[in-house]
């Protein structure tokens, strides 16, 4: 059953004071992360500016199937995210338990496509290098080379979150959440939602830049 | 400050719109209109990010030293792009 | 006073089991696993004071072959490969792993907590996470430097790193990328701790102006680092996997490197500095027994430098082909930047009018810093100005101007803070006029050495360079003497602040009547700061001309 009384962390005096410490925690550290992902969307734009025909180009090679499911699973995933911080509060085990599951199995759905989408980008020759597929501009590799580090970035933080959820839903599991006590799963939705908004912008980045 | 999360069907049509948002990101690339296709596409994402944000994230309703944090990391990433771009922008420019 | 001896019945009571209650070094137990495996914020920060001096040592010693080379024209000492190795090793392991972490995770650990009335930080154990990760990133940076050293320069420029350069250069910037990871969670930690663990009454301008500047200097930790890191990481990349996004070959730009690295690397200084700043804020107050000048000023001035700090970094790149233009504006937010650092020093000195002064040893500090910064940072205008940079870019100018500022800023500063300190850390005094000593030997010994740079860098003697024409020889060997003396200045107070630990007078609560609230508690304090937590009713720096009559203890 819901457990209501969680014992406040030493250093803190209260509950509301080490709640709000941990929502600014992970609002501090979210800040970290758009400066970290930003260096490449930095490098992105310099490049795109300078050669937009060889971005062009390169975007065409992508498989835009591929991106956009995988960019409706996120979004799908962001309602399933913050429909478990709303059973949390309302004190509804079964349910965050069950929402957690469902965001985590689309935070899995997301981690096939893209590998079976990796997998068709080598086949086509597309990592850089002295075998890059023939016929693109020179300049198409830089191209590339940012697709691979900033998906390849970003699947590496997808997997950290489900990390991160499935330890939540075994905790879930075992009645650790409830109304009043629910803050790592708040905090651990706010990072889900982080890396579904690098995506938002990854999408039309690399996918999108000329289809027609 | 605690910040309350909203009701489902709040979610749901917020969900919804951000589908939505992306049939149309996908459409309007598939239409050629010069340079107003990265404005688009642009324009999308960042709604599409502040719904995230503002509902999602409860940003709507929390404090505003949240508010301050979430733009603090944003500005940072603007003043960094701006003035980079400061430079590419400007070169070879002769007078 | 104990009636329990004369009792009969216990008449071998150990007069200990009256004595204080015990403190931090004795609560929790004092084998190594406690000391590895704790979360209290002080041992935290000794962890760190142990393990920078660790990393100063070498990057000394590389440092130390590098002025002996100098003394004589020729490159007889060492091969260009080996000197290139040397600078590379000083610069990084004086960079991240000493200046970096220097006073906010030894001093600001300890100190941040208790100056706000609080038991600890807000996430000790991700505290602790962070030493781990700075011991981590240390070993990769050992590892390269054990396994040949790296030849590229602190700055990892492209494309020699990332294309050419045949040393352990991925390992060095792998053993950055995490110690940086370490030092973005301190930051994280310290803006936390400010903005939630404030004891009653305690608002933000009460603070003292050292928890000013060491939140100005978070925000640079939590907002530049991440930039540093996924730079490194591209670079790496480029450099395992031929994935070049900087390789001109692909159509790829070298500058992009140095515009993504300097963004982090020119606010860094900041950080290098502002917690130096902090320092000073604190000792010049209470040896002059006086309120601050301007406080709200300073406050201020803090997180103008952390803010500013972030659009100054084309300074670095006047010379790199860089556009003219983005040069002017780069070259004119320099300067604004200068402007805060300025107001700091003109306050600091109108808090010493009138005050009245004491000459202990975190003063002589203090009067070191104001002196030798205000140097380094006017010479900073000079390069700041474009035109005079083209000619003084990668001379020993810059050399000296950087050296002013973190060896004659921080270093100093760092040394006054734990001399300032260091009742409260170790419940021991040091010898003042030991301390005195060294301080003033110090200042000698750096002016020798980093003096003549400038004047040998305007002359037009390269950085970087180990072999040189022989007019420049005087200069050089005025610089390596001046090292030596340095050197020795510094060993001093390692020595002695070792000797107090057993035998230095027992350090009271407040030996220096200091305002502030670490002062309100034992030294050394118990390991939850504070028996009750304090409640605050008025500002910082409380120092009063009654005040002033007070004997300020010295030790022994």
């Amino acid at each position: 059953m819901a457990n209501s009384h969680v014992a406040v962390a030493e250093q803190f005096d209260d509950m509301p004071q080490q709640q709000e410490a941990s929502t600014l925690g992970m609002w501090t550290f979210l800040a970290t992360e758009v400066l970290f992902f930003g260096g490449m969307f930095m490098a992105y734009i310099i490049y795109r500016n300078l050669y937009p025909h060889a971005f062009a180009a390169a975007s065409g090679h992508t498989i835009l199937l591929y991106g956009t499911i995988n960019t409706g699973i996120l979004l799908t995933s962001s309602l399933t995210m913050a429909m478990a911080v709303y059973a949390a509060q309302q004190s509804n085990q079964k349910w965050v338990v069950r929402y957690l599951l469902l965001t985590i199995f689309l935070g899995c759905c997301f981690l096939v496509i893209k590998g079976f989408e990796y997998h068709d980008d080598l086949k086509e020759h597309l990592w850089p290098g002295p075998n890059f597929k023939q016929g693109l501009p020179v300049q198409a590799q830089i191209f590339w080379v940012l697709y691979w580090a900033m998906t390849g970035l970003h699947a590496l933080h997808v997997t950290v979150g489900l990390g991160l959820l499935s330890v939540l839903a075994w905790l879930a599991r075992h009645g650790k959440f409830s109304e009043h006590y629910n803050t790592p799963v708040e905090v651990s939705g706010l990072y889900w939602h982080f890396v579904d908004i690098v995506w938002i912008f990854l999408y039309p980045l690399l996918y999108l830049i000329n289809r027609y | 400050m605690k910040s309350h999360s909203l009701g489902p069907k709040t979610y749901v049509i917020i969900w919804s719109a951000l589908m939505l948002l992306l049939f149309l990101t996908w459409g309007i690339a598939q239409i050629n209109l010069g340079p107003l296709n990265v404005v688009a596409a642009l324009t999308v994402a960042v709604t599409k990010m502040l719904l995230v944000i503002l509902y999602f994230m409860h940003v709507r309703s929390s404090s505003r030293l949240t508010w301050l944090f979430v733009a603090a990391g944003f500005i940072w990433l603007l003043i960094m792009i701006d003035l980079t771009l400061s430079d590419y922008l400007t070169r070879g420019i002769v007078r | 006073m104990n009636t329990l001896v004369d009792s009969p019945a216990i008449l071998d009571e150990s007069p200990l089991k009256t004595a204080e209650p015990p403190n931090y070094l004795q609560e929790g137990g004092s084998t190594l696993k406690s000391w590895l495996l704790t979360t209290d914020h002080k041992r935290i920060g000794i962890l760190y004071l142990y393990s920078i001096i660790f990393f100063f040592l070498i990057a000394a010693v590389a440092a130390a072959l590098m002025r002996m080379e100098l003394i004589t024209p020729p490159g007889d000492m060492v091969s260009s490969e080996m000197y290139n190795r040397l600078f590379t090793i000083h610069g990084v392991l004086m960079v991240w792993f000493f200046l970096i972490p220097s006073i906010p995770a030894t001093l600001g650990n300890f100190v941040i907590p208790m100056m706000i009335g609080a038991r600890d930080v807000s996430f000790p154990k991700l505290n602790l996470l962070s030493w781990y990760l700075f011991i981590a990133g240390g070993l990769f940076a050992l590892g390269a430097i054990l396994f040949g050293g790296v030849d590229t320069g602190w700055t990892f420029y492209t494309p020699f790193s990332s294309a050419y350069s045949n040393t352990h250069v991925v390992a060095m910037a792998t053993g950055v990328f995490i110690a940086g990871f370490g030092s973005i969670l301190t930051g994280l930690n310290f803006i936390v701790t400010i903005h939630k663990m404030r004891c009653p009454g305690l608002t933000w301008f009460r603070l003292p102006l050292f928890i000013w500047s060491l939140y100005a200097t978070s925000i640079i930790l939590v907002l530049a680092t991440p930039v540093l890191a996924i730079t490194l990481a591209l670079m790496a990349l480029e450099r395992i996997w031929g994935l070049g996004i900087f390789d001109p070959k692909l159509g790829g730009d070298p500058v992009l490197f140095q515009h993504l690295f300097w963004f982090y690397s020119h606010p860094a200084v900041y950080i290098m500095i502002l917690p130096g700043m902090a320092v000073v804020s604190e000792t010049i107050t209470c040896f002059s027994r006086k309120q601050i000048f301007g406080y709200h000023f300073v406050a201020f001035a803090s997180v103008a430098i952390a803010i500013l700090g972030f659009v100054a970094w084309g300074h670095h790149m006047f010379v790199s082909s860089q556009s003219i233009y983005a040069g002017m504006v780069f070259s004119m937010t320099s300067f604004l930047v200068s402007v805060p650092s300025a107001v700091k020093v003109f306050n600091w000195t109108m808090t010493l009018h009138r005050g009245s002064i004491t000459f202990h040893t975190p003063m002589l500090y203090a009067l070191g810093f104001i002196g030798l910064f205000t140097v380094g940072g006017l010479t900073g205008l000079f390069v700041a100005t474009l035109p005079v940079d083209v000619h003084l870019t990668d001379t020993y100018f810059v050399v000296a101007h950087f050296h002013y500022i973190m060896v004659g800023g921080m270093v100093t500063a760092f040394m006054g803070g734990l001399h300032y300190w260091w009742p409260k850390i170790s419940g021991r005094m040091y010898p003042e006029k030991l301390g005195q000593l060294a301080a003033l030997v110090m200042y000698i010994g750096f002016n020798l050495t980093f003096f003549p740079q400038f004047i040998m860098g305007y002359l037009g003697m390269p950085r970087r360079y180990h072999a040189y024409p022989e007019e420049f020889q005087i200069y050089h060997v005025l610089s390596s003497a001046g090292a030596s003396i340095l050197g020795a200045a510094y060993l001093l107070p390692f020595i002695y602040l070792l000797w107090s630990l057993k035998h230095g007078k027992k350090a009271p609560a407040n030996p220096w009547q200091a305002t502030g609230l670490e002062w309100q508690t034992p030294s050394p304090p118990p390991q939850h700061n504070f028996r009750n937590t304090p409640v605050v009713d008025r500002g910082p720096y409380d120092y009063s001309p009654e005040k002033s009559e007070e004997e300020v203890i010295y030790g022994q």
